[in-house]
């Protein structure tokens, strides 16, 4: 009867045709309050920021007065100046990526095929931690892996790490808080692609003879790559501008992202086209390597 | 709508592109009132543009369409007297099966609401299903509270777009007798949309056959399987033998056609072309199929020498594909009555059948060959 | 395979002479692990992302005074009185009220502009996507670098920093991840239950009211409570334009310095066991609803 029913459906339905309403004013009312605040409060501020990044201090002025100069000097000087915070900022956003690409990839793999009923639930209890707060958990983990800690003496205790070793306030604290707290954005979208595999496709994969291994490879993981690219810009774009990371369980300056830079910039030493500069470099460095990474991964659906 | 007087539905030369591509080219139809109709094609041949275009779900490029004395052209949707069961129901999913049927009487603000359903609802058979929602229900079931939504606004047309295609096929052959029974009993024009040949002949009382936006051919099932017009239907349609053959003479009566050889006739009333050069038709199931030896009587059109290259045994009957001495196959359906021989592959036969069973077109042999329609059996 | 020079003799025979039932139970062993490697890694894991939720959540229970930083007894006193640290509660109030303005107000907005994506054809659908994209695509600290920058600029005009620039930030940011939300659930949506809609006689406005609309809510309110959780837990943005004004995240970062009072813990805590609870009871009534 399964058979019959496959054969008699026909030539397959016309996909559904959304509705042809004329061109009318309705879209742009209902675009119009939306893209109106977006325009106010994103794209304005964005050449707001641009502008301050080209001011210099008014002569004499007190501080925290600055006058449009123009000044394009401004970006080579905090290119140079923050060098090692922009490379800090790529390598331990980019190495966090990477974990959790592979602590995420397994926990996504088996709730989509592993967890029978609990499917649901397990996805539930993934996105549960965003609940406490994030700057909560990130003291958590300072407070949990702190050298004095029960965790730390254990590993010494047992010698997986030397007696010598810190954790607290180290790069490894930093990458590993990062880690952590961006894992759920990794974990959802890698999720989503694997659930919409047909495991049929897997069967398939292992009746033409490819072992476990290899069907992995050549079937599951290139239908998952959306969920791969999507997974990991949403892990590594926040990730690159973080600096409450660094800030909790690093030590300044040595673990200082670029986040910090500006941060400290605006509030600290109220230099504000320094930080205006850096923020611009930093959003036009990750919109470039989004864009390239994209094309390279040949995925234009992110959103 | 009951305000409404009702009457025949009419398009008049309508036409629908989108872009360059021409969907229903130059439509007119007159559907008689309380008719059950059917627009018959393969996909992509405009029968359900022309469906959504008497919906009010498409507007056409051009022409009218008038309900008796109304034009309905440009009316919105729910202005019109007129309902659709969708191909795949299009059931509201959060929404019970009694409010599903209620929502056009709701939407008219009807008096007798809960009568009105649950009549709709004993139609179908299905009263006992009104509170549940229609994911609980299976494809046949949700079928019928398609229809039942549908009609009990009492429209004075109902559209069926595809609507059996979904179901398997012994839910569809029980639907088919179903369907005819409820239009008999409520009596509303019908137009049923499908391109399962098949199920358009079992119920119309008019079929039209659609092919690249125009109408190929429109009346009675049995006429248009016994005497198509074009090519297009004769192999749409079931299935045809074509041979090319040249008329040489004709009188009051009949055509006289010369293929291969053989001196054919045809019945001037099934001849539908002037041409010199002729498609000669006949129905597999209509040839008679003798040994070698036998004579053939008096007066029947007949092609000696033919092979037998293949025989498949289906119950009722026996295919033949007969190789005629030109290397065309032809095919004949042989009723398995135990009377009458069987023919072994390698056979040599003679083909032989009436004169009134032939008919001849003009055109391209292979118009509307489908090699999927399912060939009728018994 | 470079290390063992085999006589037939030789390894036939210890292998022979062993135990009959050991090599069974061995393999048994290998392939249970084999089979539930993955269950074990998830284990593994859900502990990895539950460990910080279990710190804070005992840490909520300790008679820890100011700092809260060493275990020193068992106390119900913080979860009776979470106000007993002023602060906390000052913060959470002011997180509460920016968080439910800048829902409502980002869920209306997204949602018509999902529904415009979604239901209409109009000129200019690129850009919009672009500038819905892009927020998406920006890290956090330059969305506030540039926010902060624009409001220093419009000071003169009396902007002040402080929750109305909190809210004008927070919808802005959640905005993009609403109309995504409500977007994928009207893409789901089959456009043939309206056109049955309007078939059945309901206008345009009816069928979006008795049809779509109750179709797409739950999408609505998914990306509500998106938004919630983003505005509630947001702290870089909300650093930059808050002015003097203190909300939770940002309490519980300017405190740990000097430390955290046990009632930010309790918060945390109840945030995450009341999320989880609404998340499952809502899932619960779903499946009854739909059960098949």
């Amino acid at each position: 009867m399964a058979i019959a029913s496959v054969a008699h459906t026909g030539p397959a339905a016309p996909p559904p045709v959304p509705p042809g309403r004329r061109r009318s004013l309705t879209p742009y009312l209902l675009l119009l309050p939306g893209i109106a605040w977006l325009t106010i409060f994103f794209v304005v501020p964005i050449v707001t920021l641009f502008g301050t990044s080209l001011q210099v201090p008014a002569e004499g002025g007190e501080t925290g007065v600055f006058v449009q100069a123009f000044r394009f000097a401004n970006y080579v000087d905090a290119v140079t100046e923050y060098w090692a915070q922009f490379s800090r900022s790529f390598v331990y956003a980019g190495i966090a990526t990477v974990l959790a690409l592979a602590i995420g990839y397994p926990l996504a793999y088996m709730i989509a095929f592993k967890a029978g009923k609990l499917r649901n639930l397990l996805l539930v209890l993934v996105v549960a931690p965003f609940f406490a707060s994030f700057i909560l958990r990130t003291i958590a983990w300072r407070q949990i892996l702190a050298d004095e800690g029960f965790v730390v003496s254990s590993l010494k205790w047992l010698h997986v790490i030397p007696q010598t070793a810190t954790v607290t306030a180290s790069a490894v604290a930093v990458v590993a808080g990062i880690t952590y707290n961006f894992l759920p954005f990794m974990t959802l979208p890698l999720y989503a692609s694997l659930e919409r595999i047909d495991p049929r496709l897997l069967e398939a994969g292992s009746d033409l003879y490819g072992n476990g291994f290899t069907v992995f490879r050549k079937v599951t993981f290139p239908l998952s790559l959306p969920g791969v690219v999507a997974g990991t810009l949403l892990t590594f774009i926040p990730a690159a501008g973080d600096y409450v990371n660094a800030a909790l369980l690093g030590r300044q300056p040595g673990t200082a992202m670029i986040g910090n830079v500006v941060e400290s910039r605006f509030f600290r030493i109220v230099d504000y086209p320094t930080a205006a500069s850096l923020s611009f470099v930093l959003m036009a460095a990750i919109l470039v390597l989004v864009f390239l990474y994209i094309r390279k991964a040949g995925t234009e659906e992110l959103v | 709508m009951a305000d409404d007087t009702g009457g025949d539905l009419h398009l008049r030369d309508v036409t629908k592109s989108f872009g360059t591509f021409t969907a229903v080219d130059d439509l007119t139809l007159t559907i008689p009132q309380g008719s059950f109709f059917a627009l018959l094609g393969p996909s992509g041949c405009g029968k359900t543009t022309t469906l959504r275009m008497i919906a009010g779900l498409e507007e056409p490029t051009a022409g009218s369409i008038t309900l008796g004395e109304r034009d309905i052209t440009h009316a919105k949707p729910y202005k019109r007297p007129v309902n659709t069961v969708f191909q795949n129901y299009a059931l509201f999913p959060h929404l019970d099966i009694y409010e599903n049927v209620a929502f056009g009487l709701r939407r008219r603000r009807a008096k007798d609401v809960d009568k009105q359903v649950m009549e709709a609802l004993a139609l179908v058979e299905l009263p006992h299903l009104a509170r549940r929602k229609p994911g609980q229900l299976s494809g046949g079931q949700q079928q019928r509270i398609a229809l039942a939504r549908a009609v009990v606004n009492r429209p004075h047309v109902l559209l069926l777009d595809e609507p059996l295609g979904a179901l398997d096929l012994k839910l569809r052959r029980q639907m088919q007798i179903e369907l005819k029974r409820i239009q008999t009993e409520v009596g509303l024009t019908f137009v049923h949309v499908t391109h399962d040949q098949e199920e358009a002949m079992t119920m119309a009382d008019t079929v039209a056959v659609m092919n690249n936006g125009r109408i190929e051919q429109m009346g009675a099932p049995s006429e248009l399987y016994e005497a198509p017009s074009t090519t297009f239907v004769a192999n749409f349609l079931g299935q045809s033998n074509l041979v090319t053959g040249r008329r040489i003479a004709a009188d009051a009566e009949a055509v006289t056609v010369l293929c291969h050889g053989q001196t054919l006739h045809v019945p001037v009333s099934r001849c539908g072309t002037e041409d010199v050069d002729v498609l000669l038709g006949v129905r597999p199931e209509k040839i008679h199929l003798g040994g070698e030896a036998q004579e053939v009587a008096a007066g029947l059109n007949s092609f000696a020498g033919g092979i037998v290259s293949d025989a498949s045994f289906m119950g009722v009957s026996t295919q033949y594909l007969v190789r005629l001495p030109w290397g065309q196959d032809l095919t004949v359906f042989a009723q398995n009555r135990g009377i009458g021989e069987q023919y072994p592959v390698g056979s040599r036969v003679t083909l032989s059948w009436e004169p009134a069973h032939t008919f001849a077109l003009a055109g391209d042999a292979t118009a509307g060959v489908e090699s999927d329609v399912a060939v009728p059996v018994g | 395979m470079t290390t063992t020079v085999t006589t037939p003799g030789g390894t036939a025979g210890p292998r022979a002479a062993r135990p009959a039932p050991s090599a069974p139970a061995l393999l048994r062993a290998r392939r249970w692990l084999g089979r539930n490697a993955l269950r074990i890694y998830g284990a593994v894991a859900f502990a990895y992302l539950f460990t910080p939720i279990a710190y804070i959540t005992v840490f909520s229970f300790n008679d820890g005074g100011r700092s809260n930083l060493v275990w020193r007894g068992f106390t119900l006193k913080n979860w009776a009185n979470p106000c007993g640290a002023p602060e906390v509660c000052s913060a959470v109030g002011n997180s509460l009220k920016i968080g439910i303005t800048a829902t409502l107000i980002a869920t209306v907005l997204g949602t018509m502009v999902a529904f415009a994506l979604g239901r209409h054809r109009f000129r200019g659908r690129t850009a919009t996507n672009l500038v819905l994209f892009l927020p998406m695509a920006t890290p956090e600290v330059v969305l506030a670098a540039s926010l902060l920058t624009l409001f220093l600029q419009l000071a003169p005009i009396g902007i002040q920093l402080g929750v109305t620039t909190i809210v004008i930030a927070h919808v802005m940011f959640c905005l993009s991840f609403v109309v995504v939300t409500v977007k994928a659930r009207i893409a789901g949506l089959d456009p043939r239950l309206e056109q049955a809609a309007a078939d059945l006689y309901a206008t345009e406005w009816q069928a979006f009211r008795r049809i779509t609309l109750p179709l797409v809510a739950p999408g609505i309110a998914g990306g509500a409570l998106l938004a919630f959780s983003l505005s509630f837990d947001d702290f870089i943005i909300t650093n930059f334009v808050s002015g003097n004004v203190n909300t939770f995240p940002k309490f519980v970062y300017v405190s740990a310095q000097r430390g955290i009072p046990a009632q930010a813990y309790v918060i945390g805590a109840f945030m995450f066991f009341l999320a989880l609870t609404i998340v499952l009871v809502a899932d619960i009534v779903r499946r009854r609803r739909a059960p098949k």
